[in-house]
Order: C-alpha cells, then sequence, then structure tokens
C-alpha cells in the first residue's frame, strides 16, 4: 500500500478506548442489577414458604422466627387497587383533554407542563401532602385508602403521559372517518380512538401500578404501621409490603432481616409480574409481530 | 491527486436481499461520470459502495473489487475510515453539521487529523469556501451556524467540508434533488470547475443534468422487478445520449419509462 | 371550542349537520368531563403547596431556631429545628449520585444507541429499564447488607492514599454507613433515568449528519464526538437534572443507609450524613405534633428545589423540541 495511508495510531486507540469505556459503562450498570436480584433470590428463599405468605406478624418480636407478610401482601394490593380506581379514570381523561380538546391552548399546555414537573414530585412529598391534607387538616385517620391517594399522586402524571401517546399514536384518518360517517366527537373518541389505543393504555397503567406498588415513603406518612391483618382499606392502620420490608431491614436481628429479604422477593415478584404482563401486552400487540 | 477507479465483479446486498449485480467499470480521473436509471435500480447504492458507507448500514455487505489506482478498498488491511478520508461524499439533502459555525462545518474534517494550526485552518476554510464558490456569500459571518443558510448554500457548504481535507474523488448522491434551479445551476457550475482537479461521481436523476455536466454516463436497471440493479450500458455522455447501443437506454432516456 | 364544533359540522356534511349539533350537546358531559380532569390534576400541584404550607406554619411559628440556618433537628423536646444540616446533605448525596452516575449513564446511553449489535440493543436497554423497576425500599435493604460492607476496605485505602482530599478526609472509624454508600446507591436508582432519556436524544440525531460525519473519514469516535455528542448535549442536560430532582427526593433507600448525624462535613468515607428525605422518613415514627409539622416543613423545602430543578430541566427539554422544528 503506497498511496493509501492508515489511520494515525492516536486516532485508532482513542476509537479503542472509548468503545472500551462505552462497554464498560454498560457492565458496570449491569453488576448492581445482577448482585440486587441474586441477593434477593437467594437471601429471600430461605422463608420465601406458606408460613410467611399466610401469617402475619401479630404477636411475633423481631427476634422471633416465623411470621410472614400476609397482612401487607393484602394491604398492598388494596392499595394499589384503590390507587389506579383514583388515578386511571383522572388521567386518562387528561390525556383524552389534551389529545383531543386541548388544541394546544394556554390551559393544555398549562396540564402538559405540570404533568411533567409533577413527575418529578418526590413520593416522600406526596405522602406528606396526603398527611398535612386528609390526616392533619381533616382529621381522618391513617388508613390504606389515605396510602392509596398519595399513590395515586405519583401514578396520574404516568398515566396520562403513556395515556397521551398512545392516543397520540391513534391515526387522524381514522378520526376523520368516523366524523365522515356522522358520528358524534365524544363517540369516536369513545368506540374509535380509545379502542385503538387500548392496550397500549393498559401497558402504561400497568407499569405505572408496578412503579407505585414498590413505593415506600408514601405509605410511611399514610398507612402507619401494624403488625395484624387489616382487611379493610378504609379504617385504621395497614400494612404495605414495601412498608414491610422497611421496617423488617431496620431492625438488627438476622431473622428480622431475613424476613426483609423474603419480604423483598417478594415484593420484586411482583412488580416484575406486572412489568412482564405489560411487556408482553406491548409485544403481543405491536405492529412488528403482526 | 485526482484517481482513477476500477470496479470490477461488484455485488452490494442488504441482508439477504441483493441489490446490485455484477458491477464493472471504469471512472476515469479529472472527469465527471453520471449515473442515471430509474428509482431503486441501485446506482446510490453502487456510489456508497465506492467510499465503504454503504457497509454502514447494519446488515449491508459487499463483494467483489474496487481499484483506486490499484490499491483494492475492500482488502483486509485497509480501514473504511481511511477510504472515506480519500474519496469524498456529498449527500442528497444538505447535511451540515446543525450544531457548528459554517467555520467548524469546514473544518470539521480537517480537525480529524490532529494538530493543525489556527493559520493553516484558515487558508483551508477560505480556500475550500472558494473552491465551492460560496466565500464570497459567507465571509463576513463565518461564525454563523450553517443551520442559517438556504438549502444550496448549505449543499455548497457541504461540497466545501467535503473537499477541505483534499480527497482524490468526489461522490455526489443527487446532489441538486433537494434544490431550486438557481442554486442547481450553482452546483452545475462548480462541477465543472472541479473537475479539473477531481474525480467526480454523480448519481442524477435529471437526465438534462446529466447530460449538461457529465463526461461519461452509466445506465443502471433492474433486469425485473425484485432483482438486483445492473449496469446496462456506459459510455461517453455525447453518445449515450445520442446514439446508445441498448434499447432500455433508448428508452430511458427519451423517457418512454422510469 | 367553537372552531372544534365547527370542524365536527364540517366533517358531518351538510346532510348531518343537525344530527351532528344536536349529538354535541351530548358531548358535553364528556369535554367537560376531560377537561374537568386536567383542572384536578393542576388543582392537586396547588393542593399540595397550599396543604404543606399551611400544616407547616404552626410549626414554624413554634420553631425557637431559625429555620433555614438552624443545624439541629429537635422539634420535639427543645423545639430548635432548622433544615441546614439536611439540606446540605441532600446537595451533596445527590451531587455525589449525580457525578458517579451521568457518566455511566451516557456510556450506557451510546453503547445501546451506537455500539451493541442491532439485535441486542432492544433487549439490553430493557436490562437498564429494569433497574428502574426495582423498588427503592429493596436497594435500601441491599446497600445496607451488601454495599455498606462491600466499601469498608476501598474507603480505608481511599482516606489512607488520599486523605488529603476534602471528601477523603477523616479520622476514626472510615467506611460504614456514608455519604459514599449512600451516594452509590443514588446514583444505581438515577441511572436508569439519566440513560432512557439519552438514549432517545442519541437516536433522535439525524442519520444524515452521522453519516457526513463518517463519509469525512471519522472513526465512531469521532463520528459521536462530531455528530451525536453535540447535538445530544441538552438532552443529556435535562436527564442529569432530572435525575439529580429524583436523588434529592429519594427517601427510602437513604433512610436505610443514612446514620442520622446532624451536621455539615464534607467527610463521605466517615459514618455521617442525612437528607431532608431520609429525616422525614426516620423522624416520622417519633414526631408529635409540632414534630410532624415540622416535617411537613422541610417537605416544603424539598418539594420546592426538586420543582425548581424539574421545570428547570423541562425548560431545557421543550427549548430543544422547539429548535428542532424550527430546524425541520
Amino acid at each position: 500500500m503506497t498511496t493509501i495511508q492508515h489511520i494515525s495510531t492516536g486516532r485508532r486507540i482513542k476509537d479503542r478506548i472509548v468503545q472500551g469505556l462505552v462497554y464498560l459503562a454498560f457492565a458496570l450498570a449491569v453488576v448492581p442489577l445482577v448482585s440486587v436480584l441474586w441477593l434477593v433470590i437467594s437471601n429471600g428463599l430461605a422463608r420465601f414458604d406458606l408460613t410467611f405468605l399466610t401469617h402475619s406478624m401479630r404477636g411475633i418480636g423481631a427476634r422471633d422466627v416465623g411470621g410472614g407478610a400476609y397482612h401487607a401482601i393484602i394491604g398492598t394490593l388494596e392499595q394499589v387497587l384503590l390507587s389506579s380506581l383514583i388515578s386511571v379514570p383522572i388521567g386518562l381523561l387528561t390525556a383524552i383533554y389534551l389529545v383531543e380538546y386541548g388544541n394546544g391552548g394556554r390551559l393544555s399546555r398549562a396540564i402538559s407542563f405540570f404533568v411533567d414537573v409533577m413527575t418529578g414530585i418526590p413520593s416522600v412529598v406526596a405522602g406528606l401532602f396526603v398527611l398535612a391534607f386528609w390526616i392533619l387538616f381533616l382529621g381522618m385517620p391513617y388508613s390504606g385508602f389515605a396510602g392509596a391517594m398519595a399513590l395515586s399522586i405519583l401514578m396520574m402524571p404516568t398515566v396520562v403521559r403513556s395515556a397521551e401517546e398512545m392516543l397520540r399514536l391513534v391515526p387522524d384518518d381514522l378520526r376523520e372517518a368516523s366524523y365522515a360517517l356522522g358520528v358524534a366527537k365524544w363517540r369516536t373518541i369513545l368506540k374509535v380512538v380509545l379502542p385503538t389505543a387500548f392496550t397500549g393504555i393498559v401497558t402504561g397503567v400497568m407499569l405505572a401500578v408496578a412503579r407505585v406498588a414498590g413505593e415506600t415513603a408514601p405509605l410511611l406518612l399514610t398507612v402507619f404501621f401494624t403488625d395484624s391483618i387489616n382487611n379493610d382499606p378504609f379504617t385504621g392502620p395497614q400494612m404495605g409490603l414495601p412498608l414491610y420490608v422497611f421496617d423488617q431491614a431496620a431492625r438488627p436481628n438476622d431473622t428480622a432481616i431475613d424476613r426483609a429479604w423474603t419480604g423483598a422477593l417478594t415484593l420484586i415478584l411482583i412488580v416484575m409480574l406486572l412489568n412482564l404482563v405489560a411487556r408482553l401486552i406491548a409485544w403481543w400487540r405491536s405492529p412488528a409481530r403482526r | 491527486m485526482s484517481k482513477q477507479i476500477q470496479v470490477s465483479g461488484l455485488d452490494a446486498y442488504y441482508g439477504s436481499h441483493k441489490a446490485i449485480e455484477d458491477v464493472s467499470m471504469t471512472i476515469e480521473p479529472r472527469s465527471i461520470t453520471a449515473f442515471i436509471g430509474p428509482s431503486g435500480c441501485g446506482k446510490s447504492t453502487f456510489l456508497r459502495t465506492l467510499n465503504r458507507m454503504h457497509e454502514v448500514i447494519p446488515g449491508a455487505r459487499v463483494e467483489g473489487k474496487v481499484l483506486l489506482d490499484g490499491d483494492d478498498l475492500y482488502s483486509n488491511n485497509i480501514e473504511p475510515v481511511t477510504v472515506r478520508r480519500m474519496i469524498g461524499m456529498v449527500f442528497q439533502r444538505p447535511n451540515p453539521f446543525p450544531t457548528m459555525s459554517i467555520y467548524d462545518n469546514v473544518a470539521a474534517g480537517l480537525r480529524l487529523n490532529g494538530r493543525v494550526s489556527k493559520a493553516q485552518l484558515d487558508d483551508t476554510v477560505e480556500e475550500s469556501l472558494k473552491g465551492a464558490n460560496l466565500w464570497n456569500e459567507v465571509k463576513d459571518r463565518l461564525s454563523k451556524p450553517g443551520a442559517g443558510l438556504s438549502g444550496g448554500q448549505q449543499q455548497r457548504l457541504c461540497i466545501a467540508r467535503a473537499i477541505a481535507v483534499k480527497p482524490q474523488v468526489l461522490l455526489m448522491d443527487e446532489p441538486c434533488s433537494a434544490l431550486d434551479p438557481i442554486s442547481t445551476l450553482a452546483i452545475e457550475d462548480l462541477m465543472a470547475k472541479l473537475k479539473d482537479e477531481y474525480t467526480i461521481v454523480i448519481v442524477t436523476h435529471n437526465m438534462q443534468q446529466a447530460a449538461r455536466v457529465s463526461d461519461r454516463t452509466a445506465f443502471f436497471n433492474l433486469a425485473e422487478q425484485g432483482k438486483p440493479g445492473k449496469v446496462i450500458e456506459m459510455d461517453e455522455t455525447s453518445r449515450m445520449f445520442t446514439n446508445p447501443s441498448q434499447k432500455a437506454t433508448e428508452d430511458y432516456i427519451t423517457g418512454r419509462f422510469g | 371550542m367553537t372552531t372544534e364544533t365547527e370542524t365536527e359540522t364540517r366533517e358531518g356534511g351538510p346532510a348531518t349537520s343537525r344530527s351532528a349539533s344536536r349529538r354535541s350537546h351530548g358531548e358535553g358531559p364528556f369535554r367537560y368531563l376531560s377537561t374537568g380532569a386536567g383542572i384536578v390534576m393542576l388543582g392537586i400541584m396547588a393542593a399540595i403547596a397550599v396543604f404543606l404550607i399551611s400544616e407547616a406554619i404552626p410549626a414554624l411559628q413554634a420553631n425557637k431556631g431559625n429555620f433555614l440556618t438552624e443545624l439541629t433537628w429537635d422539634p420535639n423536646s427543645s423545639q430548635v429545628f432548622g433544615i441546614g444540616a439536611l439540606a446540605f446533605g441532600t446537595v451533596l448525596s445527590s451531587a455525589l449520585a449525580l457525578v458517579i452516575a451521568t457518566p455511566i449513564a451516557v456510556g450506557v446511553a451510546l453503547f445501546i444507541s451506537h455500539y451493541a449489535p442491532r439485535r441486542l440493543a432492544g433487549p439490553l436497554g430493557y436490562l437498564i429499564d429494569l433497574l428502574a423497576a426495582v423498588p427503592s425500599v429493596i436497594y435500601g435493604l441491599w446497600g445496607v447488607a451488601f454495599l455498606v460492607p462491600l466499601l469498608r476496605e476501598p474507603s480505608q485505602w481511599l482516606n489512607d492514599h488520599l486523605g488529603w482530599f476534602p471528601l477523603f478526609a477523616g479520622e476514626g472509624a472510615i467506611g460504614g454507613k456514608t455519604m459514599l454508600a449512600g451516594g452509590i446507591v443514588l446514583a444505581i436508582m438515577i441511572l436508569p433515568i439519566i440513560a432512557a432519556i439519552s438514549r432517545e436524544v442519541f437516536l433522535q440525531v439525524p442519520k444524515m449528519n452521522e453519516e457526513a460525519a463518517l463519509a469525512l473519514g471519522a472513526t465512531r469516535w469521532e463520528m459521536i464526538r462530531m455528530a451525536v455528542l453535540p447535538f445530544g448535549r441538552p438532552g443529556v442536560v435535562s436527564a442529569a437534572m432530572l435525575g439529580l430532582g429524583r436523588a434529592m427526593g429519594e427517601t427510602i433507600a437513604v433512610a436505610l443507609i443514612f446514620p442520622a448525624t446532624f451536621g455539615i462535613s464534607l467527610q463521605i468515607l466517615t459514618p455521617q450524613g442525612n437528607s431532608i428525605a431520609a429525616n422525614i422518613a426516620n423522624g416520622f415514627g417519633e414526631a408529635g405534633d409540632i414534630g410532624r409539622g415540622a416535617l411537613i416543613a422541610s417537605g416544603l423545602v424539598l418539594f420546592i428545589i426538586t420543582l425548581l430543578v424539574n421545570i428547570a430541566a423541562r425548560m431545557i427539554i421543550n427549548r430543544r423540541k422547539e429548535l428542532m422544528k424550527a430546524d425541520t
């Protein structure tokens, strides 16, 4: 090769070094994930048994073996369900407003902006708000419902954003075809737009649920602690699974730490399951597959 | 500094799809070679194999030989980076770097090769912008973003950027298709001027443009729909447009298809 | 709103315009419902501010110290409390997290967008997203049980060899529940969001700009430096700011890790540190009326800080969106 000169070694080495760094960054990011999952599974399996899933902590001290998270699992499921019932209608309607009615006006821009800002509200602040408003100002008791309200504040912006994205994906042609048949706008939304976007919206909701299911701080301030089963989310303290893990992890005894790991395993299973279902729905309906 | 390109038996693929098949041709230095043909016949793909830009697309690969004054561009010890350094390219849509000033756009390629003195950079930027017939229009606003220029000016900026690194060959992929007639004329004048120094290859959809600017013309076509593209005929431009030897070429040039 | 009805009538055509306008009466509830929902969202934001302020005021009035400068936090007995040490700890730990997370996140984003084999990019990106799906309490547990012991020796080494550097200074107990451990856990938690947003902007870089760089004979890294990074910079900055906001508000993981001391110290290797959020989680159980009010007041400060950080980040993103619109 006489006429084609090679690139300088310096440039080649720099290119290689950056490539190495980029690969390293990815490896570094994966290490904690693997480590967390490994520890949760290996430590959590020890107590992952029927007793754990079917018993509460009533009458069981930190040093005692046994005990379970039944009361916390029930609490979490109820709280998450309630918070979905609050946030999905409001979030979905807000998304419909933004996409179908807002027209980029001042109100819709304000809502859109504050929805974005709301996604950044620290979860503990959502808990403090419910504490300030519901419990201190209105004098209502600590309850699962109070926790659900705090969670729904965290859920709403996520639901709005994902639903909005899905609604915007619905082609205008479909809307216009419906209008051309003389169908009113609200029926078009209900019968054409929403069904088209349905699976996408469900995926978004599931991901939002998965996110709040693991939130601890808002519960800490609103549902209080209890070691007993409380099936009624509207009266009296109720436990939640993340709170259970926090509570057990903060105790110095190995028996409590073991319970914390198993609680963490249960929590991760619930969250990952929700994630997986959401992704499966998304994949199942993705255009690539059709 | 202008070099000859010899292509023999070249096939190009996108994944398992063969886009062009068995292309062989010689591209002469200090002349303009035009590729014409209907859309999707592989002329742009072929152009991109000449500076190894084809393989940038995931799954794309090339078989065959491309010799630049006798050196095989696809031999194992040649890196695509060096090939592209020697064979410049101008794209269909003007693509100045949006975050860079006019000056920085032209200097971008030079800066890759390490330390260049400020004075030297200034000289080359001015020389390249003059070479691209753009200097008089931008000399007072070199530090303004390149994206602020008109489409035709942006394309000449891209040409200046390409010639600033002093390539041996300049490839142009439909460089005027996004431009208005006046800007097109400016680019065509520029090509006529540049051919004294460079080997120029241009892909164009515009038959008149090919006839106006090029010395030699190659006509690409698909054997049939779904089959890879091939070179049907290549000859002096004057001969191709007056007396082509292939029926298909004549049909295409006279506008009977394509 | 009127344009909307007009459009609809036009779409419906003259034959159906009467029925369409009649139906638009039925449209009322739906339109008002969705508008109402949007207003509820705004109302919630306003209510958060209003009730945090109103419930904080009594405690602030009872405060015998200066809320903004006081370092101690003792609202329950001496009624002296201030945000000073907590705000400092919040800023230090989040800054630490940001310094650790941003370069790695940008690397991860580049890996997914420009280095990983096409086929693997999707699944590998999902792997990083999974990091965000792990609940924060589990990171806290992992931090206490695994990371804290793991960091003890490296901390000692840093202290021995680089102890002249203020962050690594300190005497006596080195390692344990430190700002370093908290900062690393926070970094892991904010990494996915920074990586995800950066990845999006890196993927938005116009192909033609990347090709322009390659056609000039740029190596992959030079192409990234020339075309990808300048284009993506505002996106990365706002991603980092969103990450900062999240790190500041993160509660449970750091509540388990920070040893809840009150003081201002740059030493990230000695067991001290706290943050506003961690203090709320740890102090709530023992708080009386004034204590709860004081915690709400500190939450208000946190709310305002994160609000400002988030608004700034959003403004950078939105300005960039408009720039891009103007471009094309």
